[in-house]
């Protein structure tokens, strides 16, 4: 019960911080989906932080499975990909797909080795 | 408002995901994150299905797309759980199963959404009489 209570106070923050970050992006002219961008590869970086530290409490219910999983997204990501390939802008969709899967899993791995010797 | 909304259906979609991966715990005992790679299939295909759905039947509250698309299946999705995974995955230098995991996650993913976005554009004839255009 206090399980669901952690991930649903980190899920309603998450949901809500991502939409900001949408809204942020949505005022910058980028052909590329900003929003979503930022909060992937920010949170892969954030979670390999909390899961690499080892920390306990309520920190990965509330702030991993709550929280970074509700502010990063795979859904809205693969939908824009399919937008961006049905205007034929494959130029943007190779750059999205890459920097998502080239920068976010590095920077897990980041987050994750910045955690262990934290 | 708007924000409460997203906000409560954030909640859903991150206790769904959390139940989901508990459930999935429960019968699945390889390395392999199972769990994750089935809420991002079921993921992308629903908010293509909701976003092509929305485009097509016009008279939707505005609150559905924001509410539902982002703050739900947005929350019950996810990109940084998928991203550590396959970091362990590599850590225990279970190479395969990291590649597996990545590719399936790429291709099936795409093609989820795509499916979502086409049977969602399909109009349905029967209902309420609605114009086939």
């Amino acid at each position: 019960m206090i399980d669901s209570m952690l991930v649903a106070v980190g899920g309603f923050f998450g949901a809500i911080s991502r939409y900001g970050f949408g809204l942020w992006a949505s005022r910058r002219p980028s052909r590329l989906p900003l929003g979503t961008l930022t909060v992937n590869l920010l949170g892969s970086f954030l979670l390999g932080l909390i899961i690499g530290s080892h920390v306990g409490g309520v920190v990965p219910l509330l702030f991993g499975t709550g929280f970074m999983g509700a502010f990063t997204t795979f859904s809205t990501f693969k939908v824009e990909c399919i937008q961006l390939g049905r205007r034929k802008d494959w130029g943007t969709l190779a750059a999205y797909l890459l920097v998502s899967y080239g920068v976010g899993l590095p920077l897990a791995f980041a987050g994750f080795w910045l955690g262990q010797s934290l | 408002m708007l924000l409460v909304i997203i906000g409560v259906a954030g909640i859903v979609g991150a206790l769904l995901r959390y139940f989901t991966g508990l459930m999935v715990h429960g019968w699945w005992v390889g390395a392999f994150p199972l769990g994750t790679l089935l809420i991002n299939f079921v993921g992308s295909f629903a908010l293509g299905w909701l976003t092509a759905w929305v485009n097509r039947a016009g008279k939707v509250p505005a609150w559905v797309k924001p509410g539902i698309g982002t703050g739900l299946i947005g929350s019950f999705t996810t990109f940084s759980t998928f991203s550590v995974e396959t970091v362990n995955l590599m850590q225990q230098q279970l190479w395969g199963d990291a590649a597996l995991y990545v590719g399936l996650s790429l291709t099936g993913g795409l093609f989820l959404a795509w499916a979502g976005l086409y049977i969602g554009a399909i109009p349905r004839s029967s209902r309420m009489g609605e114009a086939n255009p």
